[in-house]
């Protein structure tokens, strides 16, 4: 139930043509650090696009903003058709996110915590979407276990739980498979795709893990000292580098060498 | 297509109130020291205070007259106090859990938020204050609810005043992350002294009178002590608190915004530590 101008509220006309995230000369700059500057990006509904870059790269801050957690020094964001943060209510409830900067109450329980947020998503069978979540991200067994009380690969899958929760139309994630042994990340991975098969969801993932990238990514943006260094399909940046693997061109960038004088 | 029919509001959900209230029931359900530590400080305060206000009043006719007073001032001043921490420790939660960012990511807005802390700061009042006003009965023959209407203006000014303290320093510590979390600890005891809370406002020096009269409790207190001692109901001391409240409130919750905002330039909600 809804009070005040809630009846069934209306969210701005969005283009449902337009790009699922439009950035455009992004910048952040926290007091003298100038953590994002001047980037500017497009990403078309129903793709997977990987945000790469070292430490310190901007990937995170950027994420935040889209998300409307960072205000950006200026700048122009676009989420769904919709100007962030200005009609962000319009959005979140088909956008979600996963990050290894938040966290779930410990002291719930993993049904809980889906409880709770499939409310706050005003998902509508609330019990029905766990049980399916439980089934597909194999939470069943400690589904009544405290969130505190898992280990790291558990807690990363329910984290994913929360992020599927409202079956977002745009998915956001920070390190997805951070913690978790290479065949249950293989598995998450190959869920996420489904994901976006069966939603037309459009992913953006921050990684390190290049083999993530390569696999799951449509395109890869790699950003270094707040800029965009490079920006395409993984398959022309590994050409243009000439490299045969995203971890060579990572270490290309990351270490000053440009495209040319790579090898 | 999206298998789950999000709900999108520009009003205030109910459903998303109850989910946050939801969730601070569970925390209060799964932590047996969180509901004792509610109930444990009001009873040793009562008991106590209780125990000086029968020794007083064996020995001084004034407080024999005015039997209650002291009592009632320590009930009053617990629902002015733990009515702050009842809102301010469901926030620091949020904090302590790093939970802040789901929620902010989330539909839920702050002004449902702030209404949910608003419901757990009087479900915790209530574990906390109604049995220390059974235990004055019972040990000291007090029936603070014999007070009767003026109790439910003397609750509803307190705790107003409660929730815009509540809601001025999660603000705080929203932008300042857990480094101003004693703020929430300490704040409140500044009424302690200048909110005559034991003893009437013509007490103090004149120029910290001016002080006294700025703080709604001031009132609350006043009309409490009229009330005991006199028998007398002072309404427009009520309305005077009232008064001052709302302004409060409006300016507690601005602010809030206004430091919410600064947290989203600065970058804080993402981290939450100090």
């Amino acid at each position: 139930m809804t009070l005040l101008a809630d009846a069934p509220a209306r969210p701005p006309a969005a283009d449902p043509r337009s790009a699922a995230i439009d950035v455009e000369h992004l910048v952040k700059i926290y007091k003298t650090t100038h953590a994002v500057e001047d980037v500017t990006f497009r990403i078309a509904r129903g793709s997977i696009t990987g945000l790469l870059g070292g430490n310190g790269a901007g990937k995170t801050t950027t994420i935040a903003m889209i998300m409307g957690l960072v205000l950006p020094t200026s700048g122009r964001i676009q989420v769904l058709g919709h100007p962030i943060p200005e009609e962000s209510d319009a959005v979140r409830g088909r956008m979600n996110f996963e990050s290894p900067y938040v966290d779930m109450p410990m002291r719930l329980t993993v049904r809980q915590n889906l409880t709770i947020f499939g409310k706050l998503y005003a998902v509508p069978d609330v019990r029905g979407r766990i049980a399916q979540l439980a089934d597909d991200l194999d939470l069943n067994d400690f589904l009544d276990r405290a969130n505190g009380k898992l280990s790291a690969g558990q807690k990363t899958r329910v984290a994913l739980a929360k992020a599927l929760i409202n079956e977002p139309k745009l998915l956001l994630l920070d390190e997805p498979t951070a913690s978790l042994d290479p065949d249950t990340a293989d598995w998450v991975r190959q869920h996420l795709q489904d994901y976006r098969k069966t939603h037309d969801a459009t992913i953006l993932l921050a990684s390190h893990n290049m083999l993530e990238v390569e696999r799951l990514c449509d395109r890869i943006i790699i950003m270094k000292r707040g800029r965009i260094e490079d920006d395409d399909t993984p398959e022309q940046i590994m050409a243009r580098y000439g490299r045969d693997t995203l971890e060579e061109v990572f270490l290309d960038v990351a270490r000053g060498r440009d495209r040319e004088g790579a090898r | 297509m999206s298998g789950v029919a999000v709900r999108e509001g520009r009003g205030i959900a109910l459903h998303r109130i109850g989910a946050m209230v939801l969730r601070y029931w569970y925390l209060l359900l799964s932590s047996w020291p969180r509901l004792l530590e509610l109930i444990y400080w009001p009873i040793l305060q009562i008991i106590t205070w209780g125990f000086l206000q029968s020794y007083i009043s064996q020995n001084d006719s004034f407080f024999a007259r005015a039997g209650g007073t002291l009592i009632g001032a320590v009930i009053l001043w617990d629902i002015l106090f733990r009515g702050q921490l009842g809102f301010s420790i469901s926030f620091l939660e949020e904090m302590w859990s790093r939970n802040l960012g789901n929620l902010m990511m989330s539909p839920l807005k702050p002004i449902e938020f702030l209404i949910a802390l608003m419901t757990m700061s009087l479900i915790r009042l209530a574990i906390g204050v109604i049995p220390m006003t059974l235990l004055a009965w019972f040990f000291f023959g007090f029936t603070f609810y014999s007070i009767g209407l003026p109790l439910i203006l003397f609750f509803c000014n307190l705790i107003f005043t409660s929730w815009s303290i509540g809601i001025f320093v999660s603000g705080l510590v929203l932008r300042n992350g857990l480094g101003a979390e004693s703020i929430v600890w300490t704040l409140m005891f500044v009424m302690l002294p200048l909110a005559c809370i034991y003893y009437p406002v013509s007490v103090l020096p004149h120029w910290l009178q001016y002080v006294a009269w700025a703080l709604p409790p001031t009132y609350v207190f006043e009309g409490m002590r009229a009330l005991l001692t006199d028998h007398t109901f002072r309404a427009d001391l009520m309305l005077d608190s009232l008064a001052i409240n709302a302004a409060l409130f409006v300016a507690s919750f601005l602010i809030f915004l206004a430091l919410l905002r600064s947290a989203k330039r600065h970058g804080s909600l993402l981290g939450g530590g100090e």
